[in-house]
């Protein structure tokens, strides 16, 4: 029997390739995951062993990336950077994402005084400049990764509890929220079985576009002496310890750079293809 | 004599913004339905048609006015009290559905929540399909993977999931062409015998409201301005507003 010819929408669907490029993107985001997981057994060297007779090394068979002006090899510490990096902004999204995610789910659904209340408090937020209030927070805090990431969650989670409002609002709207009324479904239904998946997708595509952002606003702040403290290795502190020798020793800077640089492009581009993935009309049965 | 399913008595609706009155959609509507009985509401666009259903359903609250169903009175309660009895239909097929659950899910969902093992929905909803002349292949179709009709067809089904007494239509056929607009007319009036549901059916096309209805009430302007046996309100309209309807359509 013939093989019927594919419909246009399907053509177009098929064209669009999304399932490759969210598998590419999802290894490539894991690889970065499953060597932050063992950077220490990933590591050439001791990331903080000190050499000074192998201090401002070039980039070499030996030392891929150079050595930094401790002789500690580049290398190294970025790969062992990654994990503190990695994993202190997935912790930073995971916050903001899920708290600012459930204040505008309430926001949207309840209404009223509490929504009022709380949508100012996010206007208040918004309204300073991001990383001077979370330098004015981390002031206070004081130093250190744990206190860099509250200060950042709590001017980031607004954005959140915006999308997540203007997007339960939208829905809740709907024919077919009310025919899941209808239908019965109890508040906590509605919100988890027809809410959250529909508004999930600008969440998780934002998310995920946010890690990239997260990653250089902490290492912003391990940059200006807020966030990780040296020696630990921190691709933001990295790039502070050694912007003096940009002009002399590149590749010490270029290092943390070009790990922040790709970390940042495969989040985002992973954020794209989760977007394209999570919208069911893109999706064709096979 | 019987009690009617539906009584609806000096309905109210204001939408209010920022605590001051802005819009009154609903102004004193009253009407009853029979069990087994259609009753078309018709009217223009903005006459508060929807408004009506909506409050029949709980999905809004009336302002003032009080609504019976099957003897009860559920102005004060929400649409979880109401939904065993009462079941709607959307005008728009495709959004009625959630885009993220497939067509089966959809339908078999009321089942769940009335208690229903889900061992056991699978089957049920298999033979609502059936009984709105679908596959059960349609379980596992999301909504835009179906055609409008095929959608409504579903959207029958799953209103028809829990046998509910009174039917609201709002709009249900005007999204659909003509040809497809008698078949699904054809299957809610052959569903309707069979189950013996009364129904509201919301329109703004008076031939169809005249070929379904057993009853006609004319809406304008948040007002209930004539109601009839179709064919005494289409050949010898009393309101000057209802000859106007008449005149736009034929």
């Amino acid at each position: 029997m013939a093989v019927p010819e594919p419909t246009v929408r399907e053509t177009v669907i098929r064209g669009s390739n999304g399932k490759t490029r969210l598998c590419f993107f999802g290894v490539m985001a894991a690889l970065l995951i499953v060597s932050a997981v063992f950077s220490e057994n990933l590591c050439p060297y001791d990331p903080y062993l000190q050499d000074l007779d192998a201090a401002l090394q070039q980039p070499s068979a030996a030392h891929i990336f150079g050595t930094d002006r401790y002789g500690r090899d580049m290398l190294s510490r970025v790969i062992v950077g990654s994990r503190t990096s990695i994993f202190s902004t997935f912790l930073l999204v995971a916050i903001i994402t899920t708290f600012g995610t459930a204040i505008g789910v309430f926001c949207g659904w309840a209404r009223g005084r509490a929504d009022n209340l709380l949508m100012r408090v996010s206007d208040l937020c918004l309204a300073f400049p991001g990383l001077v209030f979370a330098l004015a927070v981390a002031g206070v805090l004081g130093g250190g990764l744990s206190n860099a990431v509250i200060a950042l969650a709590m001017i980031s989670w607004p954005k959140y509890a915006r999308i997540a409002r203007s997007q339960t609002l939208s829905v809740r709207e709907t024919s077919y929220l009310k025919a899941a009324r209808l239908a019965g479904c109890s508040t906590s239904r509605l919100i988890l079985k027809h809410i959250l998946p529909n508004i999930a997708g600008p969440i998780l595509v934002t998310a995920t576009l946010d890690v990239g952002t997260m990653m250089m606003e902490l290492a912003g702040l391990s940059f200006l002496g807020l966030g990780a403290k040296p020696p630990t290795a921190e691709w933001g502190s990295m790039m502070s310890e050694t912007r003096g020798l940009l002009q002399t020793v590149p590749w010490a800077v270029f290092a943390p750079g070009i790990a922040i640089f790709i970390a940042v492009m495969v989040f985002n581009l992973l954020g794209d293809a989760v977007r394209d993935w999570m919208d069911p009309k893109m999706r064709v049965k096979s | 004599m019987t009690t009617p399913i539906l009584q609806v008595q000096n309905l109210k609706k204001i939408f209010t913004r920022n605590g001051q009155s802005d819009f009154l959609a609903v102004d004193g509507v009253s009407f009853d339905v029979a069990p087994g009985e259609c009753v078309g509401l018709i009217g223009e666009s903005g006459s508060g048609k929807s408004t009506v259903a909506n409050m029949i359903a709980r999905l809004l609250n009336p302002t003032g006015g009080q609504i019976f169903l099957d003897g009860e009175d559920v102005t004060k309660t929400d649409v979880r009290a109401v939904c065993r009895k009462v079941q709607m239909i959307f005008q728009s097929p495709q959004e009625s559905f959630d885009p993220r659950r497939t067509l089966g899910d959809g339908i078999g969902e009321s089942l769940l929540t009335a208690g229903e093992p889900a061992s056991e929905t699978a089957e049920e909803v298999a033979r609502l399909l059936e009984a709105v002349g679908l596959s059960s292949d349609f379980m596992c179709r999301y909504p835009h993977e179906v055609s409008g009709g095929q959608c409504q067809r579903a959207a029958i089904a799953r209103a028809l999931a829990i046998e509910p007494k009174l039917l609201l239509c709002d709009e249900a056929t005007s999204a659909l062409d003509v040809t497809v607009q008698a078949e699904i007319v054809s299957l809610l009036s052959h569903l309707m015998r069979g189950h013996g549901m009364a129904c509201l059916f919301i329109c703004h096309d008076i031939a169809l409201a005249q070929s379904f209805c057993d009853r006609i009430l004319v809406m304008y302007r948040g007002k209930i301005v004539e109601e009839g046996l179709p064919d005494e309100v289409i050949q010898s309209p009393k309101q000057e507003y209802t000859k106007m309807l008449i005149d736009s359509v034929l």
